[in-house]
């Protein structure tokens, strides 16, 4: 079941050195958090090379701050933050790759979310994360609640459909014959 | 009127050369209720393709005489949907694509996105392949670096400093050449090796470069970081601190340059990072001064590494060996009908990934870049998100460039060095 042979050149030692803190880490969130954990999938069993914990979206705001400010997690960084297209039911997936830069392992947390549903939002934690929101928003389509300004980033603001749903066909083009006008109101 | 009829004009014979003239408050504006001005901001739209801009990106600010009051930024205009594009091309068809991300430094995302699928696969490059990748690496950073530090002395005025960094740059696209045969777009790396072996005698190549671009870099560093002029404008401006690069999740030299302490190679090491000897150079404003400074002394530092690399370079073979993922040698797949097939099946399908997730970082020349796959056992990915140090960074610049004069806005996103393509994927 695990993929990640133990490789000398490979990026791979953080799986040796920080099984012990993971480990502890697994247990103290289940204990804080209980019933807000829905699994948690560690190296070992999960093809996977850094744990990953899914939690229920209403209270992954509230994770993600444990996460940052406990000392014993210390999850200061969000190195990462994007979405999966599973196609079941929940349809999408909001990753999170957080990195503890002074103790040095990384997590992953995800929550899972219906297509018609929304997810808190994580600018109140992370200023970073109001683009990485809006690319979401852009590529997948997911709502982030109290987001102060979600609208399309890469793709033009007139663009229709969500372009990294697994359903998007390659082919086909939209045009618009002009640029976006200078918005006032983003001005204020 | 009457002081006009007093006062002497210059060229009057009479005229007292060295009598000040005495304007008094005359030339002092008065609050006029009617005035145009007294309340006036100007919108202004700089990009996509504005020549400071560095590339196809869009900053709108509202200005009030030079200064920023409220600005907002707009990318997208070079979105290839190399995101896409990860899901619908084999692993091996994806390397082209990563040259494209950051296109000043492009072997090091060749680099991070082979040891990626690496990661995932199991498997393990041999010796030489990870020594070549590791000067790849630190050529290409300071190649970044170059352009970064001498387009960003252009863009306030310094010319003939970006001609100095801009030949050696050109020398170490030379290596680069010899290594691929391209010099801008290389897809040098291969899942499980490389393309082709450096060349006999590229050691000692690298060798007389890092030598000449030291004593380069020390002629830079005369040239442009006592200067009075370039000090003025740049100490102080763009400040980054340390909160704000937590907030916008900062990494790489920007981070560095504000106090972060804070190296991949040296903290996450990969390949044969450990096995070396290198500082990690440090600022404490984040400035675009600091920025500056960071950048220079970590070519340094890539230029000692490069030297300890080629020390350490031993011949050997260049692919891992598994079938899976090694390419057949030319010579075999016209000799012989099993070399075929495999060749056949390899660049027709493509090598399946176990099913499973990563996600790879390296410490590219902007900062943290990263590839989080999501296999599903296919040929293809089923998620390729790309990390990209610049879409992070470039998030800052409104912040930064808040009541700031227009022209330090344009110092500070050149020291904070945007590549509009690993911005937009």
């Amino acid at each position: 079941m695990n993929i990640f042979t133990e490789l000398a050149t490979n990026n791979s030692q953080p799986k040796k050195k920080h099984g012990d803190t993971w480990k502890s880490q697994i247990e103290k969130a289940k204990n804080k958090f209980g019933s807000a954990i829905e699994e948690v999938r560690a190296p070992g069993d999960y093809p996977t090379d850094v744990p990953i914990f899914f939690v229920k979206k209403e209270s992954v705001v509230e994770f993600l701050r444990y996460l940052r400010e406990e000392p014993d997690f210390g999850y200061h960084f969000l190195a990462d933050m994007t979405a999966t297209d599973e196609g079941g039911e929940p349809r999408f997936e909001v990753v999170y790759n957080l990195c503890s830069p002074e103790k040095g392992p990384r997590i992953r947390v995800k929550t899972r979310v219906a297509e018609n549903e929304s997810v808190p939002t994580l600018t109140g934690l992370w200023k970073g994360a109001d683009w990485a929101e809006r690319e979401i928003f852009d590529m997948f389509g997911i709502r982030f609640e109290g987001h102060p300004n979600l609208r399309r980033i890469l793709m033009d603001y007139r663009w229709e459909g969500y372009p990294l749903r697994k359903d998007y066909p390659l082919d086909g083009y939209q045009l618009f014959p002009d640029a976006e006008p200078p918005d006032p109101e983003r001005l204020k | 009127m009457s002081e006009t009829t007093k006062t002497s004009y210059p060229l009057y014979k009479e005229a007292d050369s060295r009598a000040a003239a005495g304007f008094g408050d005359r030339f002092l504006v008065t609050p006029d209720p009617d005035d145009l001005w007294e309340d006036s901001r100007v919108i202004i739209n700089l990009g996509p393709t504005h020549p400071a801009m560095h590339g196809a990106f869009r900053m709108v600010a509202k200005l009030n005489g030079e200064t920023i009051e409220k600005s907002y930024c707009e990318f997208g205009y070079t979105h290839r949907a190399k995101e896409k594009l990860g899901e619908h091309r084999t692993y091996h068809q994806f390397v082209v694509f990563t040259d494209r991300l950051n296109y000043c430094s492009a072997l090091i995302n060749n680099v991070t996105y082979a040891m990626s699928v690496e990661k995932l696969l199991g498997v393990e490059p041999p010796e030489r392949a990870v020594w070549i990748r590791m000067a790849c690496c630190e050529i290409a950073r300071i190649t970044d670096h170059l352009i970064c530090v001498g387009i960003g002395a252009v863009d306030i005025g310094a010319f003939s400093f970006f001609l100095y960094g801009f030949h050696q740059r050109e020398e170490a696209y030379t290596l680069i050449e010899k290594l691929c045969g391209a010099r801008l777009t290389t897809s040098y790396t291969r899942i499980g090796g490389l393309m082709y072996d450096a060349p006999v005698g590229w050691e000692q190549d690298c060798k007389a470069w890092t030598k000449k671009t030291r004593e380069v870099i020390d002629e830079m560093d005369k040239l442009l970081t006592n200067n009075r002029i370039y000090v003025d404008r740049t100490v102080g401006i763009g400040v980054a601190d340390k909160k704000m690069c937590q907030d916008y999740s900062f990494s790489g030299p920007s981070a560095r340059a504000a106090g972060i302490d804070r190296d991949l190679r040296r903290d996450e090491p990969y390949m044969f990072y450990d096995a070396l000897k290198f500082e990690v150079p440090v600022g404490s404003q984040g400035d675009v001064y600091d920025r500056y400074l960071v950048r220079l002394a970590e070519i340094r530092e890539s230029l000692s590494i490069i030297d300890q690399i080629c020390d350490r370079m031993k011949p050997g073979p260049i692919w891992a060996d598994d079938k899976r993922v090694r390419i057949p040698a030319k010579v075999d797949v016209y000799n012989s009908m099993e070399a075929m097939i495999h060749h056949f099946k390899f660049f027709m399908k493509g090598f399946e990934v176990p099913a499973g997730e990563a996600y790879t970082t390296t410490e590219a020349a902007n900062g943290e870049l990263g590839f989080y796959i999501v296999s599903k056992g296919d040929t293809m990915s089923h998620r390729m998100r790309i990390r990209s140090p610049s879409f992070w960074h470039y998030h800052a610049l409104s912040d930064m460039a808040q009541g700031q004069k227009i022209a330090d806005m344009v110092a500070t996103l050149g020291s904070i060095n945007i590549i509009a393509g690993e911005l937009d994927r």
